[in-house]
């Protein structure tokens, strides 16, 4: 339930300045809200409608769009068992039913205690190492019954420090540094360099 | 050169440092020619760099198939500023091929977006990497940082007059942002839903309604060997329309399911399938039933395609396409009915929801598919599910006629209709009986097991 917070505000007016729209810093923008809250909430999205210049209703707009922006809490660990084609061939729906009675939940519901959320999802490209899942966006491949067990386990007794928080995507964020080029404005009609200087060469070359 | 099997060796373009440790550091790229490309498109003239890639005859490897140099030469002359956008937002199911790049070998996706930024004269470029994909945005995040330092992007790229910046963009989950027009609507901050055309190219108008180029990953990682070794080397690789290499992802009901690096336009389906340098045949000695020559929005094929190269033009002229190189095989236990109703659930629930033959149809297809599976399926199923096919796709023909914006709804059609005519036993034991009576218009859907399909026939 929260602004972003000063640390994050900075990081956010950063985001913005890398495009020539403010608005296209949105997506990345809801993803730093949910880094901070776990979760997309209200006071977020009002935020953030007042850095990228939208209402508050057009920000809800384009989240609700897009899978990973939770609206409402999840747990800890969002567990996502891919079921698609190439997982369904390999077990996948298995996998997805023995996590069900693992957590004691079905797909599409978090456990009382707020620790797991599971989901049957879509394809999440592994597709040469079914049956996968994912926890957190982090990725287990060829899944076998007794190591989804023991990884379960392992998340509830925070043994598993190469999964982080909901939330968190990449650790490792871009920084633009000094010697960047610089954004450019769909208004700033001018033909770069190279390409005028070049233009010139092969439009001499072609009339010797 | 030739291997043990008699076939040539061919450069591993895309694939060379995927078993290096440091394939994806600044270090192991550069320790292994990374950025030679890039130093050689400097020395050339943009037009130069543009003519090679055309001469390449690089085919798209998002799906679509289109020849990349055609695409750059349709940005309008003299129309500043110009940006390029990078497709990263690889979920066709069964394709697996674009992650492996961004997250064992980054800089080569990296160097190929600064050559395709210099030869159409971009100054900057929007990289989109999938959502879900967490270690490819770190390690692209962190491979951007290093290459800035290195003064490989950024203002005056290896002291010349290109300057460019690369900034890296996530998604957030949603499959149709893979349509290009989606993909920029997305970037620009709105719901990712396919533009009305025309304009049917972002070259034309694109992020901001400026020219923007829209490359998928595997596409643009070509380029640095293209660049380095000319666009006619490349063209001296594979066959007909298909050139070069390419990777294909191989799942399912195989013994070694992987992603290979193979000669476009040449090696065949059997080859891919069975060799044991490739997925090494069906697992447990079953027997193939069908296959999915290119994701799940490609019409199957089955044990009398096998023959066909991976060729473009002999494939689409079969009734089917390589789409994004995902190959999904089923063996004789699979479930056809079972197996059609996942895709198209798929579909369903990937639909943007704008058009309503996509919205409403897919759907519907969703809802009468699972009716069936759950023991409720009633003799006019197989008949209706046709009949809105053909209300999605007019006559269900292959390449499929559109009642919609993009390609998204065909997509879900043309799988189940080519699994209700093959396999119409099976859908009608889950029926009660049924009959087909609605014309299906397109001949890939004449089930015809015996005949073999003419290899290299003109389309």
């Amino acid at each position: 339930m929260a602004r972003l917070s000063p640390e994050n505000v900075a990081i956010a007016t950063d985001t913005i300045a890398r495009y020539p729209r403010r608005r296209s810093a949105l997506i990345p923008l809801c993803h730093l809200a949910q880094e901070q809250d776990g979760y997309l909430t209200e006071d977020a999205m009002e935020h953030i409608a007042e850095l990228v210049g939208m209402t508050p209703a057009e920000v809800l707009g384009t989240a609700s769009f897009y899978e990973m922006f939770k609206l409402d809490p999840v747990g800890d660990y969002v567990v996502n068992v891919c079921t698609n084609i190439s997982c369904l061939l390999m077990g996948g729906e298995e996998l997805l039913h023995d996590l069900e009675r693992k957590l004691g939940i079905k797909a599409g519901s978090t456990t009382p205690d707020g620790r797991f959320t599971l989901e049957d999802v879509e394809c999440i490209a592994a597709c040469t190492e079914a049956p996968c899942l994912q926890v957190n966006y982090r990725y287990f491949h060829r899944v076998t019954h007794g190591e989804v067990s023991q990884l379960i386990d392992d998340l509830r007794a925070g043994n598993r420090d190469d999964v982080p928080r909901h939330g968190v995507l990449s650790r490792v964020r871009q920084v633009l540094p000094e010697n960047r080029a610089g954004s450019v404005a769909p208004e700033v009609g001018v033909e770069p360099v190279w390409l005028s200087r070049n233009r010139t060469e092969d439009e001499e070359g072609a009339a010797r | 050169m030739s291997d043990a099997d008699g076939r040539r060796e061919i450069p591993r373009i895309l694939s060379s440092r995927w078993d290096r440790k440091d394939g994806y550091t600044l270090d192991g790229y550069r320790a292994t020619g990374g950025y030679q490309g890039l130093r050689a498109a400097l020395r050339m003239t943009p037009a130069k760099v543009a003519e090679e890639v055309t001469t390449a005859t690089l085919l798209g490897r998002g799906g679509a198939g289109f020849p990349a140099g055609v695409k750059w030469g349709f940005c309008p002359p003299g129309v500043f500023p110009r940006y390029v956008v990078v497709n990263g937002d690889e979920s066709e199911p069964g394709t697996y091929k674009d992650r492996i790049i961004m997250e064992s070998d980054p800089h080569l996706l990296i160097e190929g977006t600064l050559i395709a930024c210099y030869a159409i004269g971009a100054s900057q470029a929007f990289l989109y990497v999938r959502g879900e994909m967490a270690l490819a945005q770190e390690r692209i995040a962190q491979a951007l940082n290093d290459a800035y330092d290195a003064g490989f992007i950024g203002r005056n790229i290896l002291d010349s007059d290109f300057s460019v910046d690369v900034i890296l963009h996530w998604g957030a989950g949603a499959y149709i942002v893979g349509e290009e027009t989606a993909l920029i609507e997305s970037l620009e901050g709105n719901r990712g839903m396919p533009r009305l055309k025309p304009p049917y190219f972002p070259a034309a108008k694109g992020l901001y309604m400026q020219p923007t180029v829209v490359n998928n990953v595997e596409t643009l990682a070509n380029l640095p060997w293209i660049v380095s070794n000319s666009g006619q080397a490349f063209a001296d690789l594979g066959a007909e329309r298909s050139r070069g290499t390419r990777l294909f992802a191989v799942s399912g009901h195989v013994e070694n399911p992987g992603v290979f690096e193979v000669e476009f336009g040449t090696t065949t389906f059997r080859e891919l399938l069975y060799s044991d340098a490739y997925a090494g045949g069906i697992r447990h000695g079953y027997d193939l039933k069908a296959f999915i020559p290119g994701g799940a929005s490609a019409p199957w094929f089955f044990q009398e395609h096998l023959d066909l190269p991976l060729e473009t033009n002999v494939v689409g002229a079969a009734g089917s396409m390589l789409g994004s190189g995902a190959i999904v095989v089923m063996d004789e236990t699979t479930d056809a009915v079972k197996a059609a109703w996942r895709i198209v659930r798929f579909f369903a629930r990937e639909s943007c929801g704008k058009c309503t033959p996509c919205r409403e149809g897919t759907s519907w297809l969703e809802k009468i598919l699972r009716r069936m599976l759950d023991g409720a399926g009633r003799p006019e199923d197989l008949d209706k599910l046709l009949d809105i096919c053909d209300n999605i796709s007019p006559a269900i023909t292959w390449p499929p006629r559109q009642t919609t914006i993009c390609p998204l709804g065909p997509s879900a059609v043309s799988p189940i209709a080519s699994a209700i005519v093959r396999f119409q036993d099976e859908f009608r034991a889950y029926c009660g009986g049924g009959e087909v009576t609605v014309a299906i218009g397109g001949k890939a859907y004449v089930p015809a097991p015996t005949a073999t399909p003419t290899v290299g026939a003109p389309t």
